[in-house]
This record gives structure tokens, sequence and C-alpha cells, in this order.
């Protein structure tokens, strides 16, 4: 009697699901479906031993909870069989009874007399209803326990496909190209990663199983029924197109209200991020009152659409209990009127009492079911989509920095002739030539878009060039692994990335295995020991999501300890100093030089003030090189790098008068 | 879980009538479900065993008539379920949003941004699924539960005996299943968070982790994570792969025990064959309404815990709100004092300000200077009352800010941010954010003195140009400078700059400052910057070193008399251009 629809389904998470009760976004559609399904297939090849298995033990407990009514049937049978013989006096035969009912005119309890296995004088026969409610004791209990087996080995099947899929897809994260993610926006590269992905876990977990196990319900309930009685069966089929009719009848209604709902709720969400956000904006600007009243409206038209979605799809429960009852009903009467002519046992219409209830079940949850599987095939197709996406070229790696005796270098950098573009049409670096000896410090500056950064990334072989040579210590670094190039060079980046965690492991990331004196060295060489000393944690305070506990300045101090300590042989600052007062900047700037020593650094600053004593400032403007030298090299020339030189400082006031 | 229901019961308060009526409306539908094989067992009973065709169609007949009765009731109970819980969805949302407007800045900080949208947004969301659950499918479970109980102890006693094991047993099964399924499945949650946030750290750091070679790091952080997570959805899915199973198996026994049991007393004659049918209706009915209830395992812990974080913001009480008795400014020149003012965060040990007083009036420019940290925003946000003085007090227009109210306070004062954030919109719709009535002149006009015109001009569509939210389609330049038109559209007595300018290129920065000086010339102007060159020509500068005034007055004032003030100076600009 198991009702496999509610039975089966694993609670893994998304019971609220997309389908599930229309709660979720419409699922969105696949582009290419074979494609995507012949590539989730490939992904279960690894479980197919399994996952016979499970189609194994899914079409054994199915035949049992089908085949189980029918043996209670059969119990029911012997007792009625039991009652009709008792009523009978004893001593005669079946027949004779029949005869002497229908000679007293009881034509109707002749024909059910003679319809039955009856003994007359004879109560229910124990031993025989022992033999068979043991038997279905028996059937039940293997039905339940191969679909445990059943649930224990797909969960396995779930669990272990989606693990694997996740590796894939963070090994995939490190070998797709920066391109890839300055191209792509976060979100979305985030929501395949997440969302999707959970979503193929709730299709795997429940869809498969539930799709197989209903269908093999639908067939196996189907032919059982036919066997019985083809008359009856008849009849309590009448229900199911109805069922099938109202459902898609108050499925399209309703859909459209469901998209009604979901851009209302989009709107009224947009609405709310950007108050909350813009709080103090809209506090001082005097909007709180629009901005509520705003809200009020929206508020209302999404209670609105979202109350005649509820309601439309909400009616197709008890649509489906009404017509699961008059299926009862039907059966109950109908079959009623049978036995009472003999055409068909009691026990057979109590069976097929429940096997109509088996059979509308499953078909009002396929529509479910199937709706899950789309959106988990839309899922995956988007997850497949970035598993394919184009993967950095492998490394060369003829060549080894270790190899050359010094794991890191001297630190000689050159850049040869070097040309590189974003966008294929739009050349950006063109004939990019400079030379940085070991310990010198090169400056470069420029105005926005000049391509400063762009070189930071051609150092640090985030980009591959495509013209001419960056040679380290004379080596070609396409030559060398990316790891052997990023081993050279120490990073302090504009955008201060920071990880959940510790003051003290963000500094650690620097540099593996660091010892707390390390670390601590490195803080107060980057000016920022005593402001974590202030801290009530100290180096053990957790940073959080967004590091918004600590303020731009002091995450900036907090990255230039992590290169600090991650003592590389050159040094990489891109406007590494941009929040940090001028100050703390001229102290850190001495540290630096310290650090420096024999180190050489590439230094990207706004401020001038900051790179006045840089070895060699290069100044760039549209990817080229306009002009180089000392910072009193630069001034005397009176070009370009004394315009921007003044225009940010004594002259600031003469540009406006 | 007490969370939750506290929400409930205030909230779900104004539609009682509608939460009664689909209680009994369910009530009366279980009972009628039930009672349905009642009404085969008579056919049985008196139809099929007297061989009387006649009484199986009449009963059939009201047993028709009793599922249509049911069917329309249901539909009755959904369109009031669904009502209550959207409605529920609805205020709470509304109570969320409002009492988060009231909030200062005080309470957005120590909730974050994106926790107090994710509040007003999923976790309503979250609750209100759950009430239409509840309302919908969870009410029936514990109504057939009992009523199938009842009906059945009704019907047989001896029967019953069955249910009475049972029926005890599928609860025990699932109160198991609660108790050790609930914490997996949120412990399943915080580590499907480790997750995503590990991928987040490794999509945004990608720069950081690739410069610093840590990919073999990540990879463990990942798989370590990855790792725990499939070991605790395993766990929770083999739980349900036992317990299904189990249920469904006790469900089964208990109808071979009811036809065995039911045997024995039809042949003693205690009991008509038809009611043994009937019991088995009401075991499968049973069950049903059982396997529902499973449900709440899953439902129950998300809809707790966005109940507690949707409390938690409700019962904040904003700790900045109008005065009982406000006081109406005189006038509205734009002066602003300060008398003694400190302020410390809460929790934090040292104060962030300590004993400042000054005064600024309308006309002049004042700028305030000083190292990361020394206070300079905290300082300009006291003006707004975004935060309360922790002593002293704040004037603005001659009146202590806490005894004003807040509209009136904000009313005169143009504020531009150090993030400058725009909204969806056009270029217009965010001008006019302080003042709806500006004409387009008065637009054109802001945008020129803001050093935006020629941008916003060579625009497709200049004024109605659509802006993304937060601005995003914009330079972070071209924001701050939209950012202070909107401040001078609304044209206030006193204008707040946030280090707004540090975006803008020398030339830019000049030409802009020059010309604010002419547009503000009757309004006091309160500059924060980092740059020197940004306040070098203000009327008035003040220079906070750790909370502290360290000097007031003007660049050159300072430099013979602030040795703090030479120094930030000479950082920047160096010793000749100090001289």
């Amino acid at each position: 009697m198991a009702q496999r629809g509610v039975a089966q389904r694993p609670g893994g998470r998304g019971f609220g699901g997309p389908g599930m009760f229309g709660m979720g976004p419409p699922p969105a559609k696949t582009k290419d479906v074979g494609k995507t399904l012949r590539q989730l297939v490939a992904r279960l090849r690894p479980e197919r031993m399994a996952i016979t298995v499970s189609a194994v033990l899914a079409l054994g407990s199915v035949a049992f909870t089908v085949i189980g009514p029918k043996i209670i049937g059969n119990a029911t049978n012997v007792i009625f069989d039991g009652v009709l013989g008792r009523s009978l006096p004893a001593g005669i035969t079946k027949a004779q009874a029949v005869a002497q009912l229908r000679a007293h005119g009881h034509n109707q309890i002749a024909d059910l007399v003679s319809g039955a296995n009856v003994v007359p004088g004879h109560g229910i026969d124990f031993t025989l209803l022992g033999q068979i409610l043991s038997l279905a004791a028996l059937v039940y209990i293997l039905s339940a326990a191969l679909s445990w087996l059943l649930a224990y080995i797909m969960a396995g099947v779930a669990q272990r496909t989606v693990y694997g899929m996740r590796q894939d897809v963070e090994a995939k994260l490190a070998r797709l190209p920066l391109k890839y993610f300055d191209s792509h926006p976060h979100g979305d590269l985030l929501s395949r990663v997440t969302n999707d992905i959970d979503n193929i876990t709730t299709t795997l977990q429940q869809g498969l199983t539930q799709l197989l196990t209903s269908t093999l319900t639908i067939v196996g309930v189907l032919a059982v029924m036919v066997w019985i009685s083809l008359l009856l069966a008849v009849v309590a089929l009448v229900t199911v197109p109805l069922s099938i009719l109202v459902t898609l009848l108050v499925a399209r209604r309703s859909q459209k209200q469901f998209a009604a709902q979901w851009a209302r709720t989009g709107a009224l969400n947009g609405h709310v991020e950007q108050m909350h956000t813009g709080h103090a904006l809209v506090q001082v600007f005097g909007r709180r009152q629009k901005a509520i009243d705003e809200f009020n409206q929206q508020n209302q038209a999404l209670y609105e659409a979202s109350f005649r979605a509820q309601f439309l799809s909400g009616i197709i429960q008890p649509a489906m209990a009404f017509l699961g009852n008059l299926n009862y009903v039907v059966i109950a009467a109908f079959g009623g009127y049978r036995v009472a002519s003999g055409a068909i046992t009691l026990g057979d219409v109590q069976a097929f009492i429940q096997y109509s209830r088996q059979f509308t079940m499953p078909i009002t949850q396929l529509a479910g079911q199937l709706n899950l599987l789309q959106s988990g095939l839309a899922s995956a197709e988007r997850v497949f989509e970035f598993l394919d996406a184009e993967e950095e070229a492998p490394d060369r790696a003829v060549n080894s920095l270790s190899l050359m005796g010094e794991a890191q270098g001297r630190g000689q950098v050159a850049l040869e002739h070097v040309s590189f573009r974003y966008d294929a049409d739009k050349p950006l670096i063109t004939a990019f030539s400079l030379e940085a000896q070991p310990g010198q410090t090169i400056a470069l500056v420029g105005p926005t878009g000049a391509g400063k950064t762009t070189i930071v990334n051609l150092l640090m072989r985030f980009y591959e060039i495509d013209g001419g040579h960056i040679r380290l210590d004379g080596v070609d670094a396409r030559d060398l692994s990316r790891d052997d190039v990023r081993r050279v060079f120490g990073m302090v980046l504009q955008d201060t990335w920071l990880f959940t965690g510790t003051i003290r492991d963000n500094i650690a990331y620097g540099k593996l295995g660091s010892t707390t004196e390390e670390i601590v060295a490195a803080a107060q060489a980057a000016y920022v020991d005593p402001f974590v000393r202030t801290l009530p944690d100290g180096y053990d305070t957790v940073l959080n999501d967004d590091a918004s506990n600590i303020s731009a300045g002091q995450k900036q101090l907090l990255t230039i300890a992590r290169a600090f300590l991650a003592d590389r042989t050159v040094l990489i600052l891109d406007e590494a100093t941009s929040s940090v007062d001028t100050r703390t900047e001229v102290q850190i700037q001495e540290a630096m030089a310290r650090l420096r020593r024999g180190r050489t650094s590439f230094v990207i600053a706004h401020r001038l003030s900051t790179i006045r004593n840089a070895d060699s400032i290069v100044v760039i403007d549209q990817g080229r090189i306009v002009e180089q030298g000392s910072h009193a090299e630069l001034l005397a020339r009176h070009g370009f790098y004394d315009t921007l030189y003044h225009s940010q400082f004594t002259d600031a006031l003469a540009v406006a008068s | 879980m007490g969370g939750l229901v506290r929400l409930l019961r205030a909230y779900l308060r104004p539609y009682a009538g509608a939460v009664t009526v689909v209680v009994i409306l369910l009530l009366i539908q279980s009972i009628a479900n039930l009672y349905l094989p009642n009404l085969t067992a008579d056919i049985i009973n008196n139809g099929v065993a007297k061989g009387d065709v006649g009484y199986i169609w009449r009963t059939g007949g009201v047993m028709l008539a009793l599922a249509v009765v049911v069917g329309i009731l249901a539909i009755v109970a959904v369109y009031f379920a669904s009502g209550a819980s959207m409605a529920l969805g609805r205020d709470v949302r509304r109570a969320v949003f409002e009492r988060i407007q009231q909030f200062s800045a005080r309470e957005m900080n120590r909730f974050g941004t994106p926790s107090l949208i994710t509040r007003n947004t999923n976790d309503v969301q979250q609750v209100q699924l759950f009430v239409q659950l509840a309302l919908t499918l969870l009410v029936i479970a514990p109504i057939m539960a009992i009523g199938g109980v009842i009906l059945a102890l009704r019907e047989d006693v001896t029967l019953s005996a069955v249910l009475i094991v049972s029926v005890p047993l599928m609860v025990a099964v699932i109160g198991t299943l609660m108790i050790f399924a609930v914490p997996l499945f949120q412990s399943m949650q915080v580590k499907i968070d480790r997750i995503n946030q590990v991928l987040r750290e490794q999509i945004t750091g990608v720069r950081v982790i690739r410069a610093f070679n840590r990919r073999a790091h990540e990879k463990d952080r990942f798989q370590t994570a990855n790792a725990d997570l499939t070991g605790t959805a395993l766990r929770v899915n083999r739980m349900f792969a036992l317990a299904l199973p189990a249920l469904m198996a006790i469900m089964n026994l208990s109808s071979v025990a009811v036809v065995w049991f039911g045997g024995h007393l039809i042949d003693s004659g205690q009991m008509p064959v038809g009611n043994l049918i009937a019991f088995l209706a009401y075991i499968l009915q049973i069950f049903f309404a059982v396997m529902l209830a499973t449900m709440m395992v899953i439902f129950v812990p998300r809809a707790a815990a966005s109940a507690t974080r949707l409390e938690e913001v409700i019962r904040t009480e904003p700790s900045i709100a109008d005065p009982v008795d406000p006081v109406e400014p005189g006038s509205a020149t734009g002066t602003v004092e300060f008398r003694g003012v400190t302020f410390g965060y809460p929790g934090g040990e040292k104060p962030v300000l300590h004993d400042l007083s000054f005064e600024l009036r309308p006309g002049a420019t004042t700028a305030i200077i000083g190292g990361t940290g020394s206070g300079k925003t905290t300082l300009l946000n006291l003006v707004p009352r975004f935060y309360d003085v922790t002593g002293g007090a704040v004037l603005v227009n001659d009146v202590d800010v806490r005894e004003q109210k807040l509209d009136t306070l904000w009313r005169h004062i143009g504020f531009v941010p150090q993030q400058a954030y725009l909204f969806r919109g056009t270029i217009a719709d965010n001008l006019r954010f302080g003042n709806d009535a500006a004409t387009e002149a008065d637009l054109w006009h802001a945008l020129e003195v803001a050093q935006a015109r020629d941008f916003v001009a060579a625009m497709p569509g200049q004024l109605e140009a659509s802006i993304d939210q937060g601005g995003t389609n914009l330079s972070g330049g071209q924001r701050q400078r939209l950012a202070i038109a909107r401040a001078l559209v609304k044209r206030s007595p006193l204008y707040l700059f946030d280090d707004c300018f540090s975006a803008l290129d020398a030339g830019t920065d000049a030409r802009l400052r020059a010309a604010l000086k002419v547009e503000a010339k009757a309004a006091t102007v309160v500059i924060v910057a980092q740059r020197v060159s940004t306040i070098l020509h203000a009327d008035r500068i003040i220079v906070l070193d750790a909370g502290r005034v360290v000097g007031i007055g003007t660049h050159r004032e300072l430099m013979s008399s602030s040795e703090p003030y030479r120094e930030i100076v000479e950082s920047q600009l160096g010793e000749e251009a100090a001289a």
C-alpha cells in the first residue's frame, strides 16, 4: 500500500525546490537537452554498477509493493468466505447451498455465494488466513527492505556524483585563464558553481529514483488491476485523464500567475536592496516616506500576485483529492455491486481501492518530477558549459628557476618588445620594452587606462603576451611554469582581497608554515601591528565575509604585510597604498625601502608623491612608454610627467582659475 | 523554534479568523475523509453481504455527495490559507522594511546591509512558505492521526489496539528522525555556506591565490569542505532512506495485523466484515497524514532560523529616534557647532573622538584632514546624527541635533558619502532624489558645477540615460560627480562632502571646488579629504589626529603652527612644495 511518491522522496535538500510547490523560479529552458543528458549520463558512468543494482532493487521493491494489496485482498476473501460459510447450514455442498438460496428467492446472495470459495457451515479458515498473512508480511518487509537499500545506494550515487562534480568545478576554476574571471560577472559564475550544483544534487537525489519508481509503480499497478478485473480497471481509470486534464488546466493558469509572482518578487527585492544599500542617502535626502510608500505599493502587488498563484496552484491538491475520493466511491459502489452479483470477490475490490490510490498519486507527481528534472537539466547544462570553457594553455616549463641555482632568481626583469591586447581589435600594449636591474625600483605612472595594471597582469602571467618576450634573469617567462614565474613576485594590489579567517591566517597566506614571529615581524614592517593589537582578539580577530569590520586602509596594510612575509625577489605594488593616509604611507615606504634592498620593485601609484624616489619612473600613455627617467630628470624635461606632477600638487587651483 | 512561534503568534493574529476557518474546514474535511471508509463498511455490511443492490447505490450516492462537499471545503480552505499566509508574508516584510528604515548607522553596521537585505527578502519568503504549507498540508497530519484513532476506537476497540501500537510507533520514527535529522540539516546548511564561501573566495581572490602559489592550499580547503558536506548529506539522506521504508513497513504490517485480528473478531461475530475494509482504509489515510508530517523535518528548521533572524530585526529598537518634544530651529542658516564632543563606538575600548569643540559658519568652507583612522568620517557622521555623541553636543542651526526631528535636520543637509551610490533609474531620477521639484535647468546647472555636464551630455539620452543599480555602468569618478550633483540639486544650507573627490583627477577636482565655491557661497561646506591639494585653499582646516583636534586654521597658519599638519603636507607634496 505504499504510496511511492511520498514514501520514496529521500529527504535531501530542496523539498521546496523548483516545481515542488511552485515556489521556485520557473524552470529555465535547456538549450540542448540531448547533449546535456549525454554529459550527465557520462558523469554517472562510474556508478553504473550501483545504478544497475538500484534498478533491480526498484523493480523488486515496486513488484512487492504492487502485489501486497492483492495478497491482503486474498486474505479478505478468506474471511468473507468464512462469514458466508458460517451463515450456511453445515453438511451441504456449495452447489446445494446456492440452489437452496435461489429456491428461497435470495438470488442476490446466491450469486454472491456462487462467486465465493465457500464451504457451508465452516467459518474462517485461520490456517489459510495465517499462511496468506504471513506471506503478505514477508512481502511487505521485503518491499521495505528493498526500498531502504535502494534509497541507501542512490543516496551514495547522488552524493558521490555531486561530490565529483564539485571537485571538478573547483579544479576547473584553477585551470581557467584570468580572462575568464575578468570577462564573466562573478555573480553568474558563483551561481553556476553553487546554486546550479545544489539544484543538480536535488534532482539526482530525488528526481531519478522517484521518476523510476513512479513509472514502475504506474505500470505495475495498471497490470495488476487489469489482471484482477478489466471492467473495474476501466472504471477506476476513468478519473485518470480527468486528473491529468485538471492538472494541466490549473497548471497553465497558475504558471502565468507564478511568472507574475516572480516578476513582482524581483522588483520588490530590487527596491529593498537599493533602499537598504543607500540607507543613509534615503534618510538624509528625506526619502524615507517615499521609500516606504513605494515598498508598500510593490508589496501589495506582490501579495496579490502570490495570492493568486498560491490559490490557483493550491487548488490542484484538493482537486486531486476529490478525484481520488470520486475514484474510491466509484470503486466501492460499483465494486460492491459486482461482489453482490458474484462477479468479483470482496478482497479484489478492497485491493482495488488501494490500487486506485497507488495509481493516481504517482501520476500527479510525475508532473512535479518532470519539472524538477527539467530544472536540474538546465542547471546541469550551465555547469557543463562552465566545465567546457577554454582553459589556460598548459605550462611549457622547459626551464625551471630552481635549475638556475637560486629558487627565486636575482630579480632582473626585462620586457622586450612586448605587445598585448585584451580585445582582438584593440591593441593595448605595443612594442613595450623595459628593463629592471636587480634591486631597482621602477615606477609606472600614467593616466587611467594607460595600461599600467596590464603590465602587472603580464608580468604575473595572469595574461599571456601576444608578442615579444618577458625575461626573468634572462629566462623567457613562457619557458617557465606559471608557478615558477609567480614564485618570483610578491604582489600587492589595489583590490585588497582578504579571505574569511583570522588576521594571522591572512598574513600567513603569504608563506606556507610561517611562524608567529615572522607574522608579527611582517605586520610590524607594514605598520599594521599597533592597529591589530588594539583589536580585542588581536591577531586572532576574524575578518568577516567582506572584511567590512576593518577599514580599507587597514586592509591594504594587511595585504602589504602578507607580501612582506612572502619575501619574494621582485615586488609589485599596484596602488598598494591608495587608501592609506600619506603619513603612514611615508612610513611604509621607509620600511619597504629596507625590504626592497636587493629586491627589484615595480610600483604603480596614482599619487606621484609615492614614487618620487624611484630609480626610474616610466611614464605610460596608451600602452607606450612616453618618458622614462628619475623624478628630477623628468621634471627637468617639462614634459608629460611634469604636467601630471604639477596638476596634482601646487597648481591645482591655478587650473581652475 | 520559539522565534517562529512568537512571530506567527504576532503576525497571524489579524488573520486569526481566516486561520480558524482553515483549521475548521480541514477538520471537517479530515473527518469526512475518515467517514468515507465508514460508508464503505455500510455498503459491504448492509449491501453486499445482504445482497441489497439498491442500498449499495444509495450509499454510493451519499459518498459522492460527501466527496463533492469535501472538495469544495478544501478549495475554500486553500483560498483562506493562501490569503492568510501571503498576507502574513506581506505584513512581516513590511514590518521589517519599515523597521530598517528607522535604523541608524549603528544598527545598519550591527546587522550589515547584505544580511538585512537577505532577511527582508529570503527569510520572509521562507516563513511565508512554511505558513502556506502548514495551513494546507501539515495541519492535516495531527487532525488525521487523532481523528483516525478516535474513529477507529468508535468502530472497534479491540482492533484499534493495532492503531494504538502503530500510530505511536510512526510518531516515534518521525520524532527520532526529527531529533537526528534537524541538527544535521542545520549543519548541512552551514557546510553548504562554507563551500560557497570557499568558491566565492576562489573567484574573487583568484589573483592573490595564483600570485602566492596557494593552489594546493585552496584545493585542500575545498576538498575538506566538500568531503565534509558530502558526509553530512549522505548521513541525512541515509537516515531518510531508512525512516521512510520503516514508516511504510509499520503501516503495511498494521494492515496485516488488522486483517488477522479482524478475522478473529468477524469469526466470533463481534464485527461485521465491512468494518475490516473500513479499517484498512483508515490506516491508509492516517499513513498519508503522517507522511506529510515528515516534511516538517525539512521545513521547520529553515523557517525557525528565518523567523529568529526576522525577529531580531523587528525587535531591535533604533538607537536614534525623533525626540518627544522636537525643537524647530529658528533659522536654517547651516551653522554647525561641536561642543566638547566625545564619541566612542559601542564595545570600543577607546573613544574615537575626544572633546572636539569648534564652530562652522555659513559662507565658509571647512576642510577636515587627518590620517587613516583619525576619525574624520566619524566626525562628519555626527552632524546628520547617524550616530549620537557619547559626550558633549552637536548643534545644527543652533539646536542640538538630538532635539530636532530627524526629517527636519536632514532637510537642511546636502550629503555626499564616501561611497558614491546611485539608484537604478535615469540620471534625472537620481539627481531629483532630494528635490522632486527641480527643473531640467536646475539639473544641468548642478551637473555643470559638479563637472559632470560633459559626460552626461555625451551619454545617449542625456538626463534620461539609465543607470544600473549602484551606478555600476559608470566609472568611479563619474559616480562621484553625479553624487555631488545630486546633493547640489537639493539646495541645502549645509553641505557635507565625505572624501568624495578621491576618484577625480587633480584638474577636475580643482575645477569642481572652484565652481562649488561660487555655487555654495552662502552655505556651510564641510569637506573631508585625504589629499592636501583638495583642501589647501579651504577657509579653515581642522586637523585631526587620533580623534583629537591638533590644529585649526588656514593652510598658512597651520604650516607654522601645526606639526602634524606640516607632516601630512610634506608627505604628499614634498618639502620643497610645502615651503
